[in-house]
Parts: structure tokens; sequence; C-alpha cells
């Protein structure tokens, strides 16, 4: 069984939560005690139906404010696939989130009303998608039986969203017309859209290949940290621990140490008890060499003609978290990129970027919460980055807050020429 | 070439990342251990993340005094076999210190008074990293909760400021005094915790199989007849073949009817459960809507 990790996206009211829980109902996810709540509580509150959202609504201050706040996991499970959701909310805080979501997608469900159509909601929610790399976008027109399941009006979203894609990076993009509150297309074909001959959301969930999405041409392992037993019966053993960032590591393969740019084989790849033939994104190992190098964490193993681009100078797309102090020229910050952990300065913010109209804004001077802007760092020591579009593991880093230790922004490196 | 990993070795690929990061990263981790089946997984991790080398962390076992002998016995057996440290931090003693004081009545538990038991051992020990088994699928704070939980000097986890925690790139920065939590095993699910346990061939504790034992009902529960629960007037006692779901405090911890006696056999009855595990097993989340959530917020785990 496979693991195929989503994020879900949408605005308020377009039926996010409750297409959620119908996916968990159908999917015999939603427990007797977990309906019975929800139940008793939309009684309790007055509603005239159960209302499915309260089942992803995590805290009292969702609960009583009646949004969600917080990006929210979910899990089910058929037995093709094994899911989890990050439930990602539309409004406060929704760059933030959706960033956070989207960084560990494999696919995005964008949520439309099909009676709203196309909003600049709908579109930033492709933009951020577009911008983390996932590679597979799913649009559901959603309520459906709200316009009589009319083939017409799927088509000219579909039509419309088509064109406004095609500024984006994505690989694959598949509508599906459903209406969630029925359950229409979601989990069963629905006789309402005999004009729809595509699949059933749960059945594109299920069947959407991702196995290629995984860089595995590049070899890349940021060492974690030095295994060194010291014991009577491993006395010698030293070993690199790590999990996979990019392509296949065997037995034999000659690799390059960097920074050192030394260059060794692998005698051996450890996993739990013994040894093994290959390893792979994002196999989390332990890898042994022939030569006694000096080597810690921070450091990364590649092939000698097949490297990341090693620079202090870095040119990415940030997004910033903070709501109390912006991204300005001349702040420093502590970076961390795969297993290094360095402080950088930011040189120059080049434009921010408008997520609704892909517009570039290049007078500005800061970036506050929820803005993504291209920005040059120089960091106190290189980096071994791939562009993010490459290479999502070696392509991104978060900035920190060295007074506060907050986690301020997500940044993916575009070019490292 | 067969390239695409297995849902339980990608989970298991992220739990030993997690594992790791924290041992590179931190001063003094521990690791929760009570004998129950989330944190049997987590030790069975921690092992793999740095085989050939010992687990480099203690394990603490915040001790209630209210425990299923058979618990008690497995975690001293598994801690000798692995060779590492284990903390006993011990409700009994803050009681005693008068840090804490005992819940009175029928319903009294220990359940709450673990927190200022565990908040008062991370500070002695100045631990700065405690990894605990709590997984998202278990209940609705715990599914909005980072893997690297932020805990400030009074041990509060603050729900509505939480760092933002993008790919695996894991923020575990802190003063001195404040402290992380870390849950490695987030993305699991009951089913795929006792998936593993049958794929590893892990033994965990007799009273997660089916036995016969002395109960009674509470709550819409099997309660275990102990010295430590006190019958109400119109509870009767009778001997039937259950097992747990969860292990917890003796107190507010249910059994479920089940002939389920081997791993596969749990598996088929959790698929096809339709109850939580902490629905039908936990007297201690069903006070209220935000009960987990409160109890997070002071501190507990």
């Amino acid at each position: 069984m496979e693991l195929l990790r989503f994020a879900t996206a949408g605005s308020v009211d377009d039926g996010k939560s409750t297409l959620i829980g119908r996916l968990l109902l159908d999917t015999k996810q939603i427990f007797e005690d977990q309906l019975e709540a929800v139940e008793r509580t939309s009684r309790d509150r007055g509603f005239d139906y159960t209302n499915l959202a309260l089942l992803t609504d995590g805290l009292r201050a969702e609960r009583e404010q009646g949004i969600t706040i917080d990006v929210a996991y979910r899990y089910f499970a058929t037995p093709r696939r094994k899911f989890i959701i990050a439930d990602t909310p539309g409004h406060t805080q929704y760059t933030r989130n959706m960033v956070t979501g989207a960084s560990t997608a494999d696919l995005a469900l964008v949520l439309i009303d099909a009676r709203k159509g196309v909003l600049e909601q709908s579109r930033r929610h492709a933009v951020i998608a577009s911008l983390l790399q996932v590679k597979h976008l799913v649009l559901c027109v959603n309520k459906l039986d709200l316009v009589d399941f009319d083939q017409e009006r799927f088509e000219e979203i579909c039509a419309e969203f088509t064109d406004f894609a095609a500024k984006l990076d994505v690989d694959d993009l598949s509508f599906i017309p459903i209406s969630a509150l029925h359950g229409d297309n979601v989990t069963s074909h629905s006789p309402n859209t005999p004009w729809y001959e595509g699949a059933t959301l749960l059945h594109h969930l299920e069947h959407v290949y991702i196995a290629s999405d995984r860089n595995l041409i590049d070899p890349r392992f940021p060492v974690q940290l030095v295994i060194r037993p010291m014991s009577n019966d491993h006395h010698d053993y030293r070993g690199y621990a790590g999990q996979v960032s990019g392509g296949i590591f065997r037995p034999g393969d000659e690799v390059m140490v960097l920074p050192s740019g030394f260059k060794t084989t692998v005698a051996g790849i450890d996993a739990f008890g013994g040894p093994i033939e290959e390893a792979m994104p994002p196999m989390s190992v332990t890898i042994r060499l022939d030569d006694q190098l000096d080597i810690s964490r921070g450091d990364l193993l590649c092939r000698p003609n097949n490297a990341p681009t090693s620079t202090q100078d870095i040119d990415a797309q940030i997004c910033w978290f903070n709501p109390e102090r912006g991204l300005q020229p001349g702040n420093q910050y502590a970076l961390k990129h795969t297993t290094r952990n360095v402080r950088c300065r930011v040189q120059e913010l080049l434009y921010r970027l408008d997520v609704n109209t892909l517009s570039r804004d290049d007078s500005c001077s800061s970036l506050t919460l929820n803005e993504i802007g291209r920005v040059k760092l120089r960091t106190t020591q290189p980096l071994f980055v791939d562009e993010y579009r490459r290479n999502r593991n070696t392509g991104s880093f978060i900035l920190i807050d060295e007074s506060s230790n907050e986690t301020v922004a997500a940044g993916m490196v575009i070019s490292t020429d | 070439m067969h390239t695409q990993l297995s849902h339980l070795a990608a989970l298991e690929a992220e739990s030993i990342h997690i594992f790791r990061e924290v041992a590179a990263e931190f001063e003094r981790p521990v690791l929760l251990f009570s004998g129950g089946k989330d944190s049997i997984v987590m030790l069975r991790l921690a092992e793999k993340a740095f085989w050939p080398a010992r687990v480099p962390f203690p394990v603490m076992h915040v001790d209630t005094g209210h425990n299923y002998p058979e618990v008690l016995d497995y975690r001293d057996r598994r801690v000798a076999e692995l060779g590492i440290r284990l903390e006993i931090a011990s409700v009994q003693e803050s009681i005693d210190k008068g840090r804490a004081v005992e819940e009175t009545g029928p319903r009294a538990s220990r359940n709450r008074l673990q927190t200022v038991t565990l908040l008062d051992a991370i500070q002695e020990h100045q631990f700065d990293a405690v990894f605990g088994g709590g997984r998202r699928d278990e209940e609705k704070a715990r599914a909005k909760e980072r893997v690297f939980s932020f805990r400030d000097e009074f041990g509060q986890w603050d729900p509505k400021n939480q760092r933002p925690e993008l790919w695996n790139l894991y923020n575990g920065r802190h003063r001195k005094g404040e402290h992380i939590r870390v849950f490695p095993i987030s993305n699991w699910t009951e089913l795929d915790v006792w998936q593993y346990i049958a794929d590893e061939e892990m033994e965990v504790p007799s009273i997660y199989y089916a036995h016969r034992r002395r109960v009674f009902r509470r709550d819409g529960m099997w309660l275990a007849e102990s010295p430590f629960v006190t019958l109400l007037p119109d509870e009767e006692v009778n001997e039937i073949t259950v097992r747990y779901r969860t292990v917890g405090d003796m107190s507010c911890t249910g059994a479920v009817e089940s002939p389920a006696s081997t791993p596969e056999e749990i598996i088929v009855e959790v698929a096809a459960s339709r109850v939580t595990e902490r629905g039908a097993t936990r007297a201690d989340d069903k006070f209220t809507e935000a009960a987990m959530e409160d109890r997070k917020k002071e501190g507990y785990f």
C-alpha cells in the first residue's frame, strides 16, 4: 500500500469541510463516537443538519468562532492507498497555512463553488500549489447540484481555469464535477452527470501516478549524524545516518563529500539489523564509506559528476510568516537547510509577487505576513543547493528569527547560477 | 527495481529522521515510555534510528502508581534488553511532597496529576526534548499539533501560536528552561501501529490481547476491579473476556470485549471498529469537548 499526501484548500463556504467529511464517511473513517459528538453539537447549536465541518475543527477557539485556524491532519485508507490530508483553512493566515500544507503534499485539491466560478482565492490556491511544486492539481467543481448538474457550466469553469493554469508550473491538472453534500462523483459515479466520463475523486486519488515525482536522478545524502557505537561488537563501525534526499545510492558507488570534495566509495548501506542493496528517497539509512574521512553533520554525499551547487549566495522565493516584524534588506536570520544550520543576511529584495495576478512589484521595500517575494541571501557558510523545482529537499529552507526562535519564513531556491 | 515504498516504510523513514534530528540538535532528550503500544513502537524506531549504536538517551515512565503489573514487567524487561536507563517519575512522590493533591470520590483519577509530575521531572533533569507517542488521529486537538511542539518555561502549549512546520525541516530552538515535545509518530494511525507490531513481530504486554478479567461497567466502558477504584452502589463486577486498546492509569482506562489474541486478529478488529480508541476506552477524554486541549495546554503529554 502506497502513501499519498494531499493538501486541500478552498474559500469560506465552498464545502471543503463537507467534502473531507464525505471522504472520511464514505471510506468508513468516521467513527460512531465522533459522529455522535458532532450530531450532538449540531443539535445543541440549533443547526438543521449535521455539520460535518465540526469534525475537523479541533481547537476551542475554532469551535467558538466557527472558523478553522490551523492546518489539521486527517487520515484515511482504502485497500489501495493510505492518505494523509493536510486540511488548510481558507481565510486567516491562508498563505502561511497553505504553504505549510503544500510543502509535503503530492497533490493539491482546490474547491470551486459551481455557482461562483473561479474566484481570486481559487487562483491563489493554485498559484501556491504551483510555487510549492505540488505536481498534481485537482480542481473539484463543487455544489453542482445547485446548478442542476449543468455540463455547460462545468465546462465553462474548466476552460476559465485552464487558461489561468497555463501561466503556472503544473504538470497534471484534473477537473471533477462533484456535490460533496450529496456525494456525487466523490466515491461513486453520479447518475446526475451522465456526460462526465472521468474518474470519481476517490478513484483519482487512488490511482494518480506519483512514483516518478521524487528525484531518483541526482544522488543527495545530507549527513544527519555520525553513528559510532563504540561497543565491543561494533568496535570500528562508523556510519553516516541520514534520509536520502535524491537519487539512488548503492554499495560500490563512487561518492563525493561536500564541502571537502574528497572522493570515496560506498562500502555498504545499513538499515536496522543489516545491509541493504540500495537506498532512495525518502529512506532513512546509514551509509558506510571505504575511507576514513572527516565527515560530520551538515556535510553531504553526492556523485563526483553530479553535485549540487555549493554557494553562499542564495536566490530564492520566500514566503513570510511573521505578523510582528517584516523582512527587510539587511536583516539577519538563522537558516536551516537540509541538516545544515547557518546564518544569513538579506542582501536584496527583488520583488513581491502578487499571488492573485502573478504580477511583480519591484518597488516594495519589505515583505509582511503572508507575502511572497524573491530575495537574495548571503550565508555565513556555503549551502549545497539544487533548484527547488528539481529537488524539494535540497531546494528548500526555513528562516528563524534568532531573538524569538520563531520560524519566520519558508524559502525555495529559484536559481543556482 | 522497485522504487515505491510501502506506506509503513515511508512512515518509518519519517519517524527515524525525526529521532535523529533530535539526537543531533538537543543536549538532553528523553523518551516517555509507559509500556503502552505507541511507546513500544517509538522505542523500536529509536532502536532502528541509531543501530548498531545504542539508543543515545534515557527513557522515562511517569508512574501513577495505578499500573497493570503485566505492563510494568514488560517495561523493565525491554529496558534491560536495550541497556538503556529508565527514569521513573512518580505521581505518589508528587503527592507526598505536596506538589499534587489526590482527587477524592469514586471517580478519582491520577491522570491529571501526571502533568505536575512530568513537568517537575523535566525541570529536575533539565530535559530539553521530550519524545511522546501522541498521534494526530487520536484526538482533535492532537490533529493540529506540530511534530516539534514548543513548550514555554511553564511547560504550556499555546495552540494558537505554533511554529509553522514545513518539509522535513524542524525548528527545535528554545531558551533555557523551555523545551520541545517531539511526536515522531504523529502521522501514524492506530491501524498503522498494529500493522507495524505485526510486521516487526514485536512483543506487547499481554493485556492487549484477549484475557479473562473481573470488570464492571461505568460510563459505557469496562473498568477493571482494582484497589484503585471504589465501586458505586449500582455497579456490579463480572468476569468476561476483554482486551485493552490503550494502556493508561488503571482508574480511567477501559477494556473492550474482544476475543482477539494475535496482532493479526487485532488488525481485523481495529479495521472494522466503529469507535475510536479514546472514545472506547478513556474516561479522561469524555469530560468535555476540549478535555484533551485543556490538559495539553497545562503541559500534559
